[in-house]
């Protein structure tokens, strides 16, 4: 079957790539915005959406789980999103304002493809990244092409022709470009322990990743244990640079109503925020890769050495199967994701909005030098480690 | 397949570079910039320079172009009047744009710059090759375009700074 779609022609290949990303990601961002909406009520002590239920599906049983979690409510918001009328103001630029939400969907869905999501032992029990495309620039990509999400936020503040979605969308941009300094710099001194002299050099995040499960005290450590300053900038930035609460600044409702989204409504509101949550999945995914270890369940256990170990466990060698290994592997680097993003929740909903002059405050003048000072320190660590 | 995609994004490069210049609109102009950037990055993808592709996106469509963006919302610069040139001006913006060319066709038609070392297979493509270049035959230029760019950076400080010592208010 591989070998069958590695005969396709490239463009249909891409095609099928490009659809599967959709279809995956697509419902996965819809889920987190129900989640975000359970999460809140259980850290507020209430129930949350727990009434909606189809009509004459009341007596499966077992649905009435389904129901308490929500899931049928995410559903009727979906086709709300579908079927209400699609507001285009008189005052706004036409083409610009459509076309924001677009450039919202495109960088936050293109950044999955090069984000390796599992792995699987290939012969000789070599640990195979399973992603969609390998491109040895790996990290530098994701940076490249999520940096462009800032200008659906430009794009709709400035095209809606309104005072409030104005100020969001020029608040986006001094944002987005303060924190992404700080994160780039953050995540440099990963890199340069990866690239150990005489190796071949590659920015590629599945790199990272091997590095993390290698023998030894030292290797199977993850970077969240020996750079925890670099985790905790780039945790910062990754909050502020997916406009979540305290940092989003650009929505603020409390003072801009609704920030940059205000004049939008229906199905295009929708997609800005079908967007934030592609954004988080896929931040909390580079996060994993780098921090923690990715498809590792547990610190000095990397998958290799979990699947040998359940093999002889269970005396089946069904573990050591490429799609059983590569199911394990995904279903460890998920539940590392949708922990990130738990947190990114339970912040939203214990930590108040910052005030605008305390997040340029926070970028410039604690982030910056802070990471610049951790980027100097690990490269004098790292010379005389690895000398 | 390949001819397709390089005449399209030539074309798609060239006409937003002239959009650039001829909008009306800044915004507009902003926006013509990062699909003129977008086309050029995808050349450097044809020519297998992916390091370079990603690395114009990242700076130049990621940051500066939002960068203009800010200042175009900050400064609200809906429309506005032409800029109107001196003689002065005139003269010496059309020895730049003399000296422009003149640069980028000697560059065009000798092919390559100098006697710099033979540059291998792809070496647009190997990221550690690349950075043996920067670090060795390259290490002057960038040593001197670093320099250059902190010379800028200070003397924009000192610019701002007399302005809002001119005015108190600010």
């Amino acid at each position: 079957m591989i070998a069958y779609f590695l005969g396709l022609p490239v463009m249909v290949q891409a095609v099928a790539k490009g659809l599967a990303v959709i279809v995956v990601l697509f419902p996965i961002a819809a889920a987190c915005s129900m989640a975000e909406r359970k999460v809140c009520a259980w850290i507020q002590c209430r129930p949350g959406p727990n009434r909606a239920l189809p009509p004459l599906f009341g007596w499966i049983p077992g649905i009435g789980i389904l129901q308490r979690l929500g899931v049928f409510h995410l559903m009727a918001d979906g086709g709300k999103f579908l079927f209400k009328e699609e507001p285009l103001p008189d005052h706004v630029n036409k083409p610009y304002y459509v076309l924001a939400p677009v450039v919202a969907m495109v960088p936050a869905f293109t950044t999955v493809t090069v984000v390796p999501f599992g792995a699987y032992l290939g012969s000789g029990g070599a640990v195979v990244p399973l992603m969609l495309a390998n491109v040895d620039v790996g990290i530098l990509a994701v940076f490249a092409v999520a940096s462009l999400g800032i200008y659906s936020l430009i794009l709709a503040g400035w095209a809606s022709n309104s005072k409030y979605a104005f100020l969001g969308g020029v608040r986006a941009s001094a944002q987005l470009i303060s924190y992404e300094l700080s994160m780039t710099l953050a995540v440099l001194p990963v890199f340069l322990w990866v690239n150990e002299p005489g190796s071949a050099g590659s920015l590629s995040l599945a790199r990272v990743v091997e590095f993390q499960s290698r023998p030894g005290f030292w290797g199977g450590s993850w970077f969240l244990f020996t750079m925890p300053v670099s985790a905790l900038i780039f945790a910062v930035a990754l909050f502020a640079e997916t406009n979540r609460q305290p940092f989003d600044m650009p929505e603020s409702e409390a003072d801009l109503v609704g920030g940059f989204h205000t004049e939008y409504g229906a199905f295009k509101w929708s997609l800005f925020f079908v967007a934030e949550y592609a954004n988080m999945i896929v931040g909390s995914a580079v996060f994993a890769l780098l921090f923690l270890g990715g498809w590792n369940l547990l610190p000095w256990l990397p998958l290799a050495d979990l699947l040998e170990r359940l093999h002889h466990a269970t005396g089946s060698a069904l573990w050591l199967h490429p799609l059983v290994a590569g199911l394990v592997s995904v279903a460890i680097f998920a539940g590392k994701i949708f922990l990130t993003i738990f947190v990114f929740m339970w912040v939203r909903w214990t930590v108040p909005r910052f005030r605008y002059d305390q997040v340029m405050k926070l970028g410039w003048q604690k982030l910056l030098p802070l990471s610049i000072a951790n980027l100097i320190a690990y490269t004098v660590g790292i010379y005389f480690l690895q000398q | 397949m390949e001819q397709i995609a390089f005449i399209f994004l030539s074309a798609l490069t060239l006409a937003c570079a002239l959009g650039v210049v001829l909008a009306k609109n800044a915004v507009n102009g902003a926006m013509c910039l990062l699909l003129c950037l977008a086309g050029i990055a995808g050349l450097f993808v044809q020519l297998h320079a992916y390091l370079l592709a990603f690395i114009l996106v990242l700076v130049y469509a990621g940051a500066v172009v939002a960068l203009f963006l800010f200042i175009i919302m900050l400064l609200d610069m809906q429309g506005g009047q032409a800029w109107r040139f001196r003689p002065a001006q005139a003269l010496a913006g059309f020895a730049a744009a003399a000296l422009l060319v003149t640069g980028l066709d000697l560059i065009a038609i000798r092919g390559r710059l100098g006697g710099g070392p033979p540059v291998g297979q792809g070496a647009g493509s190997s990221l550690k090759l690349y950075a043996y270049q920067l670090f060795t035959a390259y290490l002057l230029p960038v040593q001197v375009m670093g320099f250059l760019l902190l010379v800028a950076m200070l003397g924009i400080i000192l610019i701002s700074r007399r302005i809002s010592e001119a005015d108190p208010s600010k």
